[in-house]
């Protein structure tokens, strides 16, 4: 069903506002008048209007500044300046201000229907390109998920199967596994997929600002809070949220969560009014959340309102049969976002990447691979475009004499076992590198 | 006990044979019986000298005012030019789910437009412009359907091509 539009009539004159009440009613629109820019602004502070109609002039705050003031807290406004005077300098001046349209009383009704027409026809097309473009976003965002390991083919068919469903979930997984791809992947291939994904990252945020950006605040409801605003859980209305690195939240937050996932509503900071939003919460954790309910430090029975679903993503190292497609995607990505045809890449380099740990998992491969665009000669990554070497502490290096064994045993592998030139490299004597070649058994084989 | 009537209020338009036909054509689109009454005041209490014209929310309050309760509704008929202060001219106006509405057909005339007279038409105009003002106090607004009779209409050409008749969904509505 079309949308009801709603004007807001602003002006001092009592039969003006009954005029264009009753001529606005008669045409199906919601209606309501002010007799002055401030109470019109107060209304606006409860309301949201498609339209507002207001007079130039006016006792106290004029229309001129009062559609300042508007289009300073909701610049895609639509305003339209009546005056019964009309000068060239004022209309320029409403134009420049931003209204839509300015118009000398009386109007010819014709006019005033065509100008209505053309305003409404405007909100309907803005509403329909912010649908659409949201559309497109979320179906870009499903491509990134990529690989062909057994691994990986879990995981699809389970973004697949909960995707349908309207359960929560949680998304498992080391720092840089593409938790929130897995998220958009459900959120894009569920029915809300033309509504909005919200994305929350907790861990970036104090307590306060977390719940003010939850929850939204009205005007003043502490200090800098000048004007009303959405929260993430209202904004996600008919969508997805995504709560990223929830482990992080504080207990309070915890109790506020648990309560809004129960009821499905809250109040805006500073607010006394009840909002409901119909929102599926997706929420992601590089942490043991069970354990932490063992501990006490997460409360369990919010662990179990989130925990309806646990998709776990493996690390990058348990999938290595996937490297080689996401090496090939990332190369395409980054030469077409520098505008450089698609690089090859040398299979010696490719070797290394497969072998290699990745403690920041993909990420920490898509970051290789764009720094080696970058740096490289275009047409070819090569292992000296790789800061492989740097990258020698992993989550296998244990001890110190793990990380000097894997640390010396890397350097010998860069100098092809040049037993000179890599002592130089480490800055010791050649007799200290045998010896630590014979104490940590190291041998042209190892890896 | 009275069934419930429309009442027709007439001020100053002397053609009762129109009235007849109109009254008829409001009988049959609304299925109540309608009564055809003269109404008598002092129209330049209404007039506006620096527009020229007869203030319509003035004119529609004072038609609110006669209404008697043993009509269901009451709509007044003009044959002067209307106003509200923000529009140039009015056809007519009418309370949404009220009691009261006023029609004029100062401007359904042919002969005001240049155009030689056509009385069938101008009776066909009226007609449409009354049944629309009533339809308003029932409660219908604006229908987009265009020849419903509940169309917007702000030109003689928009008026002209319009039905004397609602259209099924605005009927639904008044039944409903």
């Amino acid at each position: 069903m079309a949308k009801k539009i709603s004007i807001l009539i602003v002006d001092d004159e009592e039969s003006v506002r009954d005029s264009l009440y009753n001529w606005f009613i008669e045409d199906g629109y919601r209606v309501e008048t002010a007799e002055n820019a401030r109470k019109a602004l107060t209304l606006l502070e409860s309301d949201q209007f498609d339209i507002i109609l207001a007079d130039i002039k006016m006792p106290g705050m004029d229309g001129l500044e009062m559609l300042r003031r508007i289009k300073s807290i909701k610049p895609v406004s639509i305003i339209i300046i009546m005056t019964a005077f009309a000068t060239v300098d004022t209309a320029v001046k409403a134009l420049k201000d931003g209204a839509y349209d300015y118009v000398t009383k009386p109007f010819d009704p014709d006019d005033l229907t065509h100008l209505i027409r053309n305003a409404t026809k405007q909100i309907s097309l803005e509403d329909e390109n912010e649908t659409l473009k949201k559309k497109v976003i979320t179906l870009e965002n499903v491509e990134d998920l990529i690989g062909e390991s057994d691994a990986m083919k879990n995981l699809l068919r389970e973004v697949e199967s909960v995707a349908q469903t309207n359960s929560s979930v949680i998304i498992s997984g080391e720092s840089g596994t593409g938790k929130e791809l897995v998220a958009r992947a459900i959120h894009t291939n569920s029915p809300r997929k033309f509504f909005p994904f919200v994305s929350v990252h907790c861990g970036a945020l104090t307590e306060s600002l977390l719940e003010s950006e939850l929850f939204g605040h009205e005007k003043g409801a502490f200090t800098g809070a000048m004007y009303n605003r959405k929260g993430r859980f209202e904004m996600a209305d008919s969508g997805s949220i995504f709560l990223d690195e929830i482990a992080t939240i504080s207990t309070k937050m915890q109790v506020e969560l648990l309560r809004v996932l129960e009821s499905k509503t809250f109040m805006r900071v500073g607010g006394n009014k009840e909002i409901y939003s119909d929102f599926r919460v997706i929420c992601a954790t590089n942490k043991d959340l069970k354990s932490m309910v063992e501990q006490g430090t997460f409360r369990e029975d919010l662990f179990y309102r989130l925990n309806v679903v646990n998709i776990h993503i493996p690390p990058l190292r348990d999938r290595i049969a996937d490297i080689p497609l996401l090496v090939d995607y990332f190369i395409k990505k980054y030469c077409l976002s520098m505008n450089k045809p698609p690089a090859a890449i040398d299979p010696t380099a490719l070797k290394r990447l497969q072998e290699f740990n990745y403690p920041g998992n993909i990420r920490e491969l898509e970051n290789m691979i764009e720094r080696a665009i970058v740096v490289g000669d275009g047409k070819r990554i090569s292992l000296k475009d790789l800061p492989l070497e740097k990258s020698i502490v992993n989550s296998s290096t244990e001890s110190l004499d793990d990380f000097e064994r894997a640390f010396i045993l890397q350097i010998l592998h860069k100098y092809s076992w040049n037993i000179s030139r890599t002592a130089k490299a480490l800055k010791v004597d050649r007799v200290t590198l045998y010896n630590k070649i014979k104490k940590y058994d190291l041998k042209p084989t190892d890896q | 006990m009275s069934l419930p009537t429309i009442t027709l209020l007439s001020f100053g338009f002397p053609q009762q044979d129109f009235l007849d036909q109109i009254a008829r054509a409001v009988q049959l689109e609304f299925g109540y019986a309608v009564n055809l009454r003269e109404g008598r005041i002092d129209l330049g209490e209404y007039y506006d000298p620096a527009r020229n014209q007869y203030n319509g929310n003035n004119l529609l309050n004072l038609v609110d005012s006669l209404h008697v309760t043993d009509s269901f509704k009451t709509l007044g008929i003009f044959n002067v030019d209307l106003f509200i202060p923000i529009l140039t001219f009015i056809f007519g106006q009418a309370f949404l789910n009220g009691n009261s509405g006023i029609a004029s057909f100062y401007r359904l005339n042919n002969e005001r437009y240049g155009m030689p007279e056509n009385d069938l038409l101008f009776i066909e105009r009226a007609k449409k412009e009354v049944i629309h003002e009533i339809g308003h106090t029932f409660g219908l607004i604006h229908c987009q359907n265009p020849v419903c009779v509940m169309r917007s209409s702000t030109y003689l050409e928009d008026v002209d091509q319009k039905k004397l008749h609602l259209c099924h969904n605005c009927r639904e509505k008044l039944v409903g």
